[in-house]
């Protein structure tokens, strides 16, 4: 009747959803590329070869641990290589090879691999080595140069160069500076100071385009908010990544943003520049990227918005009164820690279900 | 476009593969030399078989009788001889006492609508007493008897009827042609439960994939005050009895819960139709409606089939199987029942037959990684966290797991469609439910 053939006994279902996890990895990975691709563009083929060492090392970590644990080498399931791909995105464009690779080595040798693997990790592998190399070389992981610029020359990404500025207090915050302004704008701050300053602190032009389209200094990957911001939707309209985390984080440096930054500038409450914290540091690539690894985030949704609003709290406390400019590793850091606590308080109500 | 009713923000969405045999009108199968009844074919005690070997039975006999109220009749499919009673499998995997009959006699009952009675003039009693008698179950899987459903305990007052028109389950398009070709019958048959039970709205809840049906019924309910066809949004599971309930009258029944205690009772298209033909045209329970479909199969149809119809008959009436076959299901693809050969009668409860060539088929992995995405949660229409149970499971911890809700659990599938780690999640409920069970017998037997 079936050719002599035997027919499969499973238990149900027996249709599965297409998804999986390989899929999911490439994707992401796939809509990652344009703006490595922006990076390497924007600094020449160095940066390139640096994310390639990034991606090589993450690779050859996961397989090495696994030959020598004897496990099955899951190399082309795509996570070592998404690993890989945001670590070099989180590098500055002009870093020795050796931090690269080191930070490959330590986010998937001991982040990832020390713990049990995929699914078994208890920060985001990219995260945790890039706030590793951000305390190992502060010195080479700030510095960085001005896109689209073959002589490489250093400049300051705007962020760092708002807070040196602020934290030096080389710029005029006196109640005068309001006036300079004009109050007639809705936010001020930020923008304006950058525009102030001497040209060799910050060789790139500050406006609202340029922080956009990624005419700044910044990591390899993080410069062209545009295009994060285009494979982020596309990911999210896929379901690949859930809106929840992206949503709660840019919300929350927005009205943070908004309500406490302009007191930076003297400005008192409610008048700060949400736009610009959102276009600056690793706000778009960190909320879509990064703070979105499934394995390392909340199962639940109402624990997706906590994580988001979290990390959208301590990135802007970074920002406005911490000693770095940037502060979205480190949130995205300390909410993957938070996460199983949250997943142990934050559980799904059965339905029909009633306390008694 | 009018607002699609649904039961919440959590559900499924496979394919629906429902455009492989929606466009086909049922169709009738040819009569099998022999049929193999089960008498497990019901949720409850097996029926009590009242025939024996070498015994001349009519079409339509009363063959095995229910014992016990939790119960159903039996009824031969065809005129013949008792060949054997014996041992087999059944579509669930496991043994049932099967009554086997040989073909041998005339048809008395099939193809003839003569007879008609009179229903309006019979009680509520009488009505329920056919329905009982008649052999009618539940008939969109879960094989509940209908006379107990129907049978409302005092002091419960039951205000809503919903019939049940989702058919939330790939491939299956059976209700879907009834409530095109009979939908008269279904609207007779409306009107008798509505006798019994004597309620103020009712409505018919369809999944809006199926617009003709829809549309159809819509016009002919156009004077018809107290029913409201209410389309529904196509997601799974949308038919299960709790979220069609939630999904239309906006009610929920709690865990503890039966329907009939939020003042609502469903029944399933098929089954208000197997209802008629019991009242109007004293017809039993012995044939219904199968979809035959899938990537596996030749010529996809939807079958009238006979109870006790051998699987592998079904599927030569629709030209056999594809070279390419992976798998058998009984049932929809999401709830069925994969069969390990062809030799398992069809029974009351076998609203399909998916075949599943190479293209469709997609293997578990048993030890697969979980990563926490969450998407089994959001899958989940019961409000559970499979994610969580599983790793309880995994680890023998029963009792925390079943604190989770392992219990409530009802095996739907929806979790394990979208697992992307594609981990067995409904097997390894269903291990650790009949795990969880042992484990409180056996405490219950050290206390006592």
């Amino acid at each position: 009747m079936n050719n002599g053939k035997l027919l499969i006994v499973s238990s149900s279902p027996h249709l599965l959803n297409n998804e999986s996890t390989r899929s999911i990895m490439w994707i992401v990975s796939l809509f990652l590329l344009p703006s490595i691709a922006f990076g390497i563009f924007a600094f020449g083929a160095y940066a390139g070869l640096v994310v390639l060492f990034s991606i090589l090392f993450s690779i050859l970590t996961e397989a090495a641990v696994q030959l020598i644990r004897k496990q099955k080498v899951t190399i082309l399931d795509g996570s070592a290589f998404l690993t890989g791909a945001l670590i070099g995105m989180n590098m500055p464009p002009q870093v020795p090879l050796y931090i690269p690779i080191i930070t490959s080595i330590f986010a998937t040798g001991l982040v990832k691999h020390a713990f049990g693997g995929l699914g078994q990790n208890w920060a985001n592998p990219a995260i945790a080595g890039r706030v590793f190399a951000l305390v190992a070389w502060s010195k080479y992981m700030t510095t960085w140069t001005v896109p689209f610029d073959a002589d490489a020359v250093t400049t300051a990404t705007p962020l760092g160069a708002l807070k040196s500025a602020l934290l030096e207090g080389n710029i005029d915050l006196s109640s005068t500076f309001a006036e300079q302004v004009g109050l007639s704008k809705f936010f001020y701050g930020p923008i304006q100071v950058l525009q102030s300053l001497p040209g060799e602190v910050i060789k790139t032009d500050t406006t609202y385009f340029n922080l956009f389209f990624g005419l700044k200094g910044g990591c390899i990957g993080e410069i062209s908010v545009f295009l994060l911001l285009l494979g982020g939707i596309y990911l999210i309209y896929r379901k690949i990544v859930s809106i929840d985390i992206p949503l709660s984080f840019f919300l929350t440096v927005a009205v943070v943003a908004w309500i406490f930054d302009g007191t930076r500038f003297g400005l008192g409450y409610f008048h700060g520049d949400p736009i610009f914290h959102l276009l600056t540091g690793g706000c778009a690539l960190g909320a879509l990227f990064m703070a979105t690894d499934m394995v390392t985030t909340p199962i639940t949704i109402k624990g997706r918005i906590i994580f988001g609003i979290g990390c959208g709290l301590i990135t802007m406390l970074v920002r406005m009164y911490g000693g770095l400019p940037e502060g979205v590793s480190l949130s995205i850091l300390f909410m993957n820690m938070l996460t199983p606590m949250i997943d142990r308080f934050i559980k799904v109500k059965p339905f029909g279900f009633v306390k008694k | 476009m009018s607002f699609k009713k649904s039961f919440g923000y959590r559900g499924a969405h496979p394919d629906d593969y429902k455009y492989i045999t929606n466009k086909n009108s049922i169709s009738f199968t040819d009569v099998p030399d022999r049929v193999y009844i089960p008498v497990i074919q019901h949720i409850g005690a097996p029926a009590k078989i009242v025939v024996s070997v070498g015994q001349v039975v009519e079409e339509g006999q009363l063959i095995a009788e229910a014992d016990g109220f939790v119960s159903a009749n039996i009824h031969s499919s065809i005129p013949g001889t008792v060949a054997a009673i014996e041992e087999r499998y059944i579509s669930v995997g496991k043994k049932s006492k099967t009554i086997v009959i040989e073909l041998n006699g005339e048809f008395r009952k099939s193809g003839k609508n003569i007879h008609l009675t009179d229903w309006k003039s019979m009680t509520k009693d009488q009505l329920l007493k056919k329905i009982k008698d008649y052999g009618i179950v539940g008939m969109g899987g879960a094989t509940f008897p209908t006379h107990v459903k129907l049978t409302i305990p005092n002091g419960k007052n039951v205000d809503t009827l919903i019939i049940n028109g989702a058919e939330c389950e790939p491939y299956i398009t059976g209700d879907h042609r009834l409530m095109i070709d009979r939908s008269e019958d279904l609207l007779e048959g409306i009107n008798i439960i509505n006798k019994i039970l004597d309620v103020r709205n009712i409505y018919i809840g369809i999944e809006s994939n199926k617009k003709d049906a829809i549309k159809r019924l819509k016009t002919l309910c156009l004077n018809r005050y107290n029913i409201k066809v209410v389309p529904l949004k196509v997601k799974y599971p949308q038919g299960d009895e709790k979220q069609i309930i939630k999904a239309v009258t906006n009610r929920v029944v709690q865990v503890d819960q039966l329907p009939s205690d939020v003042g609502v009772i469903v029944q399933n298209v098929a089954t208000v139709i197997a209802i008629k033909e019991a009242i109007v045209n004293d017809k039993p329970l012995i044939d219904r409606i199968v979809t035959v479909s899938g990537s596996g199969v030749k010529e996809p149809k939807n079958l009238k089939v006979k109870i006790g119809t051998l699987l592998k008959e079904v599927i030569e009436e629709c030209g056999g199987l594809k070279e390419d076959v992976k798998k058998v299901v009984i049932g929809g693809p999401m709830m069925g029942f994969a069969q390990y050969d062809l030799e398992v009668p069809v029974t009351k409860g076998c609203s399909a037959v998916v075949a599943l060539s190479e293209d469709d088929y997609t293997d578990f992995i048993p030890n697969g990684i979980c990563l926490n995405c969450g998407k089994c949660i959001n899958a989940c229409a019961f409000g559970l966290a499979p994610t969580v149970i599983n790793k309880y499971i995994k680890y023998n911890l029963f009792d925390k797991a079943a604190e989770s809700g392992l219990m409530y659990c009802k095996e739907c599938g929806a979790c394990a469609w979208s697992c992307p780690a594609r981990i067995p999640l409904v097997q390894n409920f269903r291990l650790g439910k009949d795990i969880y069970k042992k484990l409180t017998e056996k405490k219950k037997k050290n206390k006592g």
